[in-house]
This record gives C-alpha cells, sequence and structure tokens, in this order.
C-alpha cells in the first residue's frame, strides 16, 4: 500500500497558485477521500499566510521556514523533501519550470517511481496506478502504469483538474522546519531578470494574429502582418518562431512567453501545445488554421480551417481587405 | 572542459503527423522522418561554442540502435569531437531512469565537468537530466537559456521560468543542466561535414561494457511501463469550415465580425 499523499504548494507574494486546489482534486482521483498534506516551504509573512490559506483546502499543512527558501531553489526543497518525507510518500508537484528541476531527481533519491507530465489519472490496481499522458505536443496519448509501492513523485499538469468548491478541509499548521537538515547546496540563486518589454504589449490586444511553425520561414511573416493589418490587430507567435528568432520574445504567448486575454485568437499553423495555451487565458473565440487535422488546436479551437496557411490567409487577407 | 552530451533520435513533428497504429501498441512508424531531438542539438551546440572558448571536448552518446549511430555522427559533423552508441538488447524498453543508469555508467567511465541533456524530448518526460544528477549527487539546473564559464569551478546559468523571465544561478562544477531550445543558433550541417565524420570511429558499448546489470535496466528494470497509445475522444472541438478558399474566407469573415474579430 502506497503511503501519505502530499501536494507541493507554490505561491507567489504571499498567493498559492492556481495548482494549490488542483492538486487536491488530482490527489483524490488517485486516492478518493485519502487526507492530502500541503508542503509549504520559504520564508515569514508570505509562507504564513499561505500556509492559513492552505488550511481550507488540505487536512494538514507542513511548514517549513528557513531563509534559505525564502527564493524556492528546487536543490534545496529537494534535500528538504528527502529528509522530512515519509520514503513511501506519494507526492504531487505541479509540471512547471519548478516541478521539472525538483522532481526527476527527487525520486531518484527516494528510490520512488517518476510520472513526469500526468493529465489524468484511471485508477488503481493494488498497487499499480494508471496514468496518461501526452506526447508529440499532444498529438497522441499514452496511457502508462507505475508501481507505487515504494512511493512516488508525480508531477501533474497545471490546469487539468479543476479544484472542486464542495470540498473542504479544517486542515492544522505543523510547523516542520526543524525537520529540513541542512540546504546547503551547490547551485544559488541570484536573481530573476525580468522579460524585456517589447515594441507592442500583445498582453492588452484584442485581436492576435498569431503564427507558428507553419509559416516555415520568415520572410512569411508578413503574410500574417498584413492579415493583422487587415483586421486591426497585431502578430504574436508561439515558441519556435522565437527560437529561430523571427519575432521578438515579447511577442511570444505561452507559459515561457506572454500571458494574454484577447477577444479573438488566430492560431495560424500553430500546433496547439499545452506550453502554448497555457498563455492564453480569458475564453478567446479563437479560429485555428493547420494543414495537420491531428493538430491538438483543433481541440480547443472554436472553427478550424484544415489548409496550408501559406494558401489559404492571403485569400482571406485579400477578402478582407475588399471590405 | 569536458563536456558529454546526451541525444536521442526521435520521429521529427515537423515534418511528420505522428498517429497511432492499428492495435494501439504504438505510434506509425512507417514513413516518418526521425532527426536528432531538437532540444539536444542546442545542446550540443552549446557544448560547441563552450569549447571553442575555453578548451576541452565534446562527447555525444546516444542510446538506441544503429540508426541512432546517424544521430551522433551528424553531431560529430556539427563539431563534437566523440561519439558514443549504447546499444543493447538488455535496453529495450528502459524507463527514464534506466536510461539515466546507463548514462551514468558512460559518466563514470570518463572524466567530465558537464554534462548536457536537452530539456525534453517530443517523445519523452523531460527526465534524464535530473535523474542523472542525483544518481551522480551533484547539482542540477532544468531548462537552461544562458551559460557563462565563470572559472573552471563554476558557471553562471540562466534558466527559463514562467513569463518570459530568467531565474539566473551560480552552480558548481560538475554538474547537469537540460538546454532550452533558443539558447542559441544551432550551426548548419551540410554533406560535406558529414562526409567528414563518415569514418569516424563510433564505439558501441553493451551492458557488460557499462558493467550494468541487465535486469536493472530495459522493461525488466523499469517501473513505469507503457501500456497502450490512443487518440483521446475529443471534446466539441473546432467546427471545421469546408469549402473553396473563398467560400471559407467568407464564413470566416462572417464569425470574425461577430465575434469583433475584424475593427
Amino acid at each position: 500500500m502506497a503511503g501519505q499523499v502530499f501536494a507541493y504548494i507554490k505561491y507567489k507574494e504571499g498567493v498559492a497558485d492556481d495548482t494549490a486546489l488542483e492538486l487536491v482534486s488530482a490527489a483524490h482521483k488517485i486516492f478518493p477521500d485519502a487526507p492530502v498534506t500541503a508542503i509549504v516551504t520559504g520564508s515569514g509573512a508570505h509562507l504564513d499566510a499561505v500556509c492559513n490559506e492552505m488550511t481550507a483546502s488540505y487536512n494538514e499543512v507542513w511548514k517549513f521556514d528557513n531563509e534559505a527558501l525564502a527564493y524556492p531553489n528546487a536543490e534545496a526543497i529537494r534535500i528538504l523533501l528527502l529528509n522530512s518525507l515519509p520514503q513511501d510518500a506519494v507526492l504531487l508537484v505541479p509540471h512547471d519550470t519548478f516541478g521539472m528541476d525538483l522532481s526527476p531527481g527527487l525520486a531518484v533519491k527516494l528510490d520512488s517511481a517518476f510520472i513526469s507530465d500526468a493529465v489524468d489519472f484511471e485508477g488503481r490496481q493494488g498497487d499499480t496506478l494508471k496514468v496518461v499522458r501526452q506526447e508529440y505536443s499532444g498529438q497522441v496519448s499514452t496511457h502508462v502504469t507505475s508501481d507505487i509501492s515504494a512511493g512516488a513523485v508525480i508531477n501533474v499538469r497545471p490546469g487539468v483538474f479543476q479544484p472542486d468548491e464542495s470540498k473542504s478541509a479544517q486542515g492544522q499548521v505543523v510547523d516542520k522546519s526543524a525537520d529540513a537538515g541542512d540546504l546547503a547546496v551547490g547551485r544559488q540563486f541570484l536573481e530573476i531578470v525580468e522579460a524585456e518589454v517589447g515594441d507592442v504589449d500583445i498582453t492588452k490586444e484584442d485581436i492576435l494574429v498569431s503564427v507558428g511553425r507553419g509559416i516555415e520561414d520568415q520572410d512569411n511573416i508578413e503574410i500574417a502582418e498584413e492579415l493583422a493589418k487587415a483586421v486591426g490587430g497585431v502578430v504574436s507567435c508561439s515558441r519556435p518562431i522565437v527560437d529561430a528568432k523571427w519575432l521578438e520574445k515579447s511577442r511570444q504567448v505561452g507559459t515561457s512567453g506572454q500571458t494574454v486575454k484577447p477577444k479573438v485568437y488566430l492560431a495560424l499553423g500553430i500546433s496547439g501545445s499545452f506550453q502554448h495555451l497555457g498563455g492564453l487565458k480569458g475564453n478567446p473565440f479563437i479560429v485555428a488554421v493547420n494543414k495537420n487535422p491531428k493538430a491538438p488546436i483543433f481541440q480547443v479551437a472554436d472553427v478550424g480551417v484544415v489548409d496550408d496557411l501559406l494558401d489559404f490567409v492571403p485569400v482571406l487577407t485579400e477578402k478582407i481587405q475588399e471590405g | 572542459m569536458e563536456i558529454l552530451v546526451c541525444v536521442k533520435r526521435v520521429p521529427d513533428t515537423a515534418e511528420n503527423e505522428i498517429e497511432v497504429n492499428s492495435n494501439g501498441t504504438d505510434i506509425e512508424r512507417d514513413d516518418l522522418v526521425y532527426s536528432v531531438n531538437e532540444w539536444d542539438n542546442y545542446a550540443v551546440e552549446e557544448a560547441i561554442q563552450i569549447v571553442d572558448k575555453v578548451g576541452g571536448s565534446v562527447t555525444v552518446v546516444s542510446v538506441g540502435d544503429e540508426e541512432s549511430e546517424e544521430v551522433v555522427r551528424r553531431e560529430m559533423a556539427m563539431g563534437a569531437n566523440h561519439g558514443i552508441l549504447l546499444s543493447d538488447d538488455a535496453f529495450e524498453g528502459s524507463d527514464g531512469k534506466g536510461i539515466a543508469t546507463l548514462i551514468k555508467a558512460v559518466v563514470d567511465k570518463g572524466n567530465y565537468d558537464l554534462i548536457f541533456t536537452g530539456t525534453q524530448a517530443d517523445d519523452g518526460a523531460g527526465q534524464i537530466g535530473g535523474m542523472l544528477a542525483a544518481m551522480l549527487d551533484v547539482p542540477y539546473a532544468s531548462i537552461v537559456n544562458y551559460i557563462e564559464v565563470l572559472d573552471d569551478k563554476k558557471l553562471k546559468v540562466g534558466r527559463e521560468i514562467e513569463g518570459g523571465n530568467q531565474e539566473m544561478n551560480e552552480i558548481e562544477l560538475p554538474c547537469v543542466l537540460s538546454i532550452q531550445t533558443g539558447i542559441n543558433e544551432p550551426r548548419y550541417v551540410g554533406i560535406r561535414g558529414i562526409r567528414k565524420v563518415a569514418s569516424a570511429e563510433i564505439p558501441v558499448w553493451g551492458a557488460s561494457d557499462l558493467g550494468i546489470a541487465s535486469e536493472s535496466v530495459g522493461e525488466a528494470g523499469a517501473n513505469v511501463k507503457l501500456v497502450d497509445y490512443f487518440v483521446p475522444e475529443l471534446g466539441e472541438g473546432a467546427e471545421i469550415l469546408e469549402g473553396s478558399h473563398e467560400e471559407i474566407a467568407d464564413k470566416l469573415i462572417e464569425l470574425l465580425k461577430a465575434k469583433g474579430g475584424i475593427k
């Protein structure tokens, strides 16, 4: 039988991340009705605020207060968890830039199973957990099984589990700071370098004409620019366009770029990876143009055109210009 | 600086539509175009640039069959000095921990200051680097998009975090870093470059060469097991517009006007 269930809580400026409540739902999908313990690390007033917030949703809240944790350095938090978790613990962590940093190594150190980027759980048979994952940017899904009897570290994709408002807990905060141990590590946090502000603020635009890999060539960006001009919007893009240095980083929509909330989003040649869609908020009207009918973008779009954008978009632009 | 870079041969998603085969055991692999995993290619380029600046050598390692040898050779054509292929029937069906165990054995046989993986692969879980660092007991940083060699004991590295921000760290050597796309501009590899390394020797190491017990890797040693591939039942999905380009454009313009998509 797998051990006690934990969730690692991320927060910013004393406010818990959306994933804090999502992980309760994810835990209950694996272990219905099992008590879940929140783990909150940090220092000072922000830490206390989050711990108190979490008592409404978790049966127990483990607080780790340490100045070395003022910034969440995954290298130090891995040691803390190793020193304080029971060896057969099942720990849920958001699959984000922190979870990717922390979890694979933690699973090795705990000699536990590691599940990366889980999008759903389909029950347990004894200690064998059945998990849904995605491959190839979400073009196909897989079932994987894992024996979690010796414990598990499970990274859960943000945004896929909905918080369950009907469930509440009157949890207690337990100060576990003394269990953290020596947190000296070989990687020191220096500073955060904020993203550069570009010539256009795509977070404030109502209409975005967004281009992805399907644009194929830097010269073709012009096709998107002309459409953007015709509809009165601006051009944004997905990550490969920035990697190729065809557009500024400030134009990138996604978890590693900007979070936008337009009214209308035209996704041209964008496959629709979860990292990209993670930057798209406010339920916009989404139009997808992609020559691959299996592209995940068609699952979330309102309207789709299965075609090469290089053929279709110039026709659309011309029709709009004709008015 | 002695640098080891882990690379993987994967189906190129820019070139292929990925589909599930008829019995769901795998993706349809006939006619797939394969290439080096995109993240790994950035990692090799970064390693070459570091060695160009401070000296040393770059070794590329891959786990796979003889087809993976082509990927190793391609990265040598880019400028990596050495290549190693890890190949053995016993390695088939390895999970992430199995692969990390194999790479650890390679590290133990060498003398590396720095080890790179790609941040993730299209068919992977983004786990090898973190697992390897834990097995080696060295520091780790993931999603690295900036590296500066400070001296022979430490690096300054930038990690890409949410919102387009960058988290700067100082990290001690030896260490493991997972490299993010966009960190550099990988050089083009032409036919001539490939030809130059056509006869370069790439040793193939199996379980006994690595001193690894067969049952600790491969399917026998795997905790995480693949059951099947499937395409999820879609929710509503998009309304697909059909007709000629002109007809589709007319319909779309109507919809856009109704939704405030044309000013």
